[in-house]
């Protein structure tokens, strides 16, 4: 098994005064959210979460407006205290953890982009974007070193010395990216951060920030209402509902197997083409002849149906060895495209 | 007695109680009134003797210089034309007093103020604790306390700068809680996010963010202050506002005028160049203080020559 970087484990969160009161009464009777709030005042933001990030991987947690996203991405680096549950990152149980242990953590493992920015417009990019390294006493030139590469690294060399209200939306979240890769950290937690972009930038952004993390390779929790979005980006896939994750698994699996009625919902209008793959709809030979038309077995959906532009012979998949494993008819094809 | 003028007979006396109570506090605690007065009297001193003591001309490049390097030029004339007006009318020497007096008040009300104001945005409890106290300060008719406060601390200028500083504190308390309230959520989570503590989150993010709300208090504060200037001398504070008063009291309307205008003048010139100070980075093209002004200039001639 690939290495756990983040893991939580069984993680609520209530909001409001009586929050242990109202744990005790959720988990004895299930209550549910209007429940709580209406007996004991307090909001139910997250409700028995558990999920672990693999290295290197990039996580996405997809919901509608008031899931609990936020709430609970906030909880791996603790800005939000958690009601119950435990919080393992890079080997360390963040939710005991001291609090200068804590700072160090923020300040040197996990960067952070947010849905609006929150760039400071009192300081320049170059301060900005060594912000991290500022709160630990790193030497000036150091700063001023890590945070130029950094911007080098979003196409900003030369705005050093400009101020975030003199940039576009853009420009802005890529800001955002390179204060969050500054100080080198093995995690990145972008809540929401194309969200705010018309779709042209959005579309750029994240093909930018695909790319260097093929590059970097940094563990990515990365926060997305858009389910278009988390399906480009996602390795693995959460969706919640309501505080509750109801499904987690790749893109394919969630698309091809939803869960629930929610999770369907959200996956009908999602084109299959390039999420399908020959392995997923494929048929055992069974003393079917191979025919000369073959695809490998982890080619998309697209592909394909390709084979069948000139006639619709029967395709054959075959292994990485060339041998052939099984067989796809254009019925096959043609259900799995419709879903 | 008569049923019917039952009113005519004082039931509560308060006015007893309070003098007996004042009384009291007078006997047994003179002495830390007193030493609350070293602080005051320290700076004020200091203040008035370099103020008076520094020929005319000199102040007067100074305080213009400071315009300068506050609003630019057109505060630079603004400023020079009201001192030069004042010097004009011989009411430079009481302008001094009256300045320090209120440059003192305004550096304790800052000294006091902001930690005030910044407790109050960070504890709501404390806040609604402080609130009644900041009203009661604001609308208490100054002349109710000037007897207490010349039976604590006697009379003279550093009892005026403590009655004005009372009088004149709620605003930078008031503005400072407010600013720091204001500033955005996500920029003070973003500080935490990446490592800051609590210390390091107020002094890099919520005080600069904040700090066009807070001169705007500290602007209020000084006028409030420079409106405390005529009452103050009825405890035989000098300066303009003695001058008034001088006026007042031998129907004298030209040294009362006197007395005005250069009250008027003054609060001008401070009130211009300390809203200047108030003006963020932001709407000054993200030039450094010392990149314009006087000081921009200089160090362009020294970089050039
Ligand atoms: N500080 C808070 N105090 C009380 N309730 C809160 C707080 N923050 C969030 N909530 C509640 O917790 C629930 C989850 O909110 P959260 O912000 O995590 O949702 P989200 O999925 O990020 O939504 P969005 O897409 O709008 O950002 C909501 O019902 C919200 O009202
Ligand atoms: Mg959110």
């Amino acid at each position: 098994m690939a290495d756990v970087e983040i893991e939580c484990r069984n993680l609520w969160k209530i909001y409001g005064a009586q929050e242990k009161e109202a744990l005790k009464a959720v988990q004895s009777e299930g209550l549910s959210k209007e429940e709580v709030r209406d007996r004991f005042n307090c909001v139910l933001g997250v409700r028995d979460a558990s999920f672990s990030v693999n290295k290197g991987e990039i996580f996405c947690i997809m919901g509608l407006s008031g899931s609990g996203k936020s709430t609970l991405v906030r909880h791996i680096n603790r800005l939000i205290e958690p009601t119950a549950g435990e919080i393992h990152v890079a080997g360390h149980r963040v939710d005991t953890m001291g609090e200068a242990e804590l700072r160090k953590l923020r300040a040197e493992s996990i960067g952070m982009v947010f849905q609006h920015m929150a760039l400071w417009p009192h300081r320049s990019l170059a301060e900005n974007v060594g912000f991290g390294l500022e709160v630990r006493d790193v030497p000036l030139a150091k700063r001023r070193k890590a945070a130029e590469e950094a911007l080098a690294a979003m196409d900003l060399q030369g705005w050093e010395d400009h101020y975030p209200d003199q940039l576009s939306g853009g420009m802005q979240q890529r800001v955002g990216l390179a204060r969050a890769l500054a100080a080198d950290p093995d995690i990145l937690l972008m809540d929401e951060p194309f969200s705010a972009l018309d779709p042209l930038i959005r579309r750029q952004l994240q093909d930018q920030f695909l790319g260097l993390s093929r590059k970097l390779k940094k563990t990515t929790v990365f926060i997305t209402h858009d389910l278009d979005e988390a399906i480009r980006m996602g390795d693995q896939i959460a969706i919640m509902n309501d505080g509750v994750i109801v499904q987690t698994g790749t893109p394919e699996e969630i698309v091809t197997n939803p869960k629930d009625a929610y999770v369907a919902e959200f996956v009908k209008g999602i084109s299959r083409v390039s999420l399908v793959r020959a392995k997923t709809i494929m048929s055992p030979l069974d003393g079917h002849n191979p025919t000369s038309k073959t695809v490998p077995l982890d080619s998309e959906l697209g592909e394909i149906m390709d084979q069948f532009m000139d006639d619709q012979a029967p395709v054959t998949v075959v292994d990485t060895a060339n041998s052939a494993v099984g067989i796809i008819t254009i019925t096959d094809a043609l259900r799995a495209l419709r879903g | 007695m008569e049923l019917w003028n039952i009113f005519d007979k004082e039931w509560v006396p308060v006015g007893t109680w309070v003098e007996t109570a004042l009384q009291w506090v007078v006997d047994n605690f003179r002495f830390v009134f007193q030493a609350i007065k070293v602080p005051f009297d320290i700076v004020l001193t200091g203040l008035e003797d370099g103020l008076t003591g520094a020929p005319d001309l000199l102040m007067l490049a100074i305080i213009v210089l400071v315009g300068w390097q506050a609003g630019g030029r057109k505060l630079a004339m603004v400023t020079g034309a009201s001192m030069i007006a004042i010097g004009l009318m011989g009411a430079w020497e009481e302008s001094m007093v009256t300045l320090s007096i209120v440059l003192t008040c305004v550096i304790f009300c800052s000294l006091i103020g902001i930690p005030l104001g910044i407790m109050a945005a960070r504890n709501d409890r404390f806040w609604t604790v402080l609130r009644p106290f900041l009203d009661l300060m604001q609308t208490i008719p100054s002349f109710v306390y000037l007897v207490p406060i010349v039976m604590l601390f006697s009379i003279g200028n550093v009892s005026g700068v403590i009655v004005t500083f009372i009088y004149a504190l709620p605003p930078v308390v008031r503005l400072t809680n407010l600013g720091i309230r204001q500033v955005r959520e996500d920029m003070v989570e973003a500080a935490r996010a990446f490592g800051a503590s609590q210390r390091q989150t107020l002094y890099k993010v919520e005080l600069p963010l904040a700090m066009p709300t807070i001169m705007a208090g500290v602007n209020q504060t000084i006028m409030m202050a420079l409106s405390m200037v005529v009452v103050a001398s009825m405890i035989s504070v000098t300066g303009l506002g003695q001058m008034v008063l001088r006026g007042i009291g031998r129907l004298d309307m030209g040294i009362a005028t006197v007395g005005g205008l250069g009250i008027v003048f003054l609060a001008i010139v401070i009130d211009r160049i300390s809203q200047s100070f108030g003006v963020s980075a932001r709407d000054r093209g993200h030039k450094k203080w010392y990149e314009t002004g006087p000081v921009g200039a200089l160090r362009k001639l020294a970089g050039k020559g």
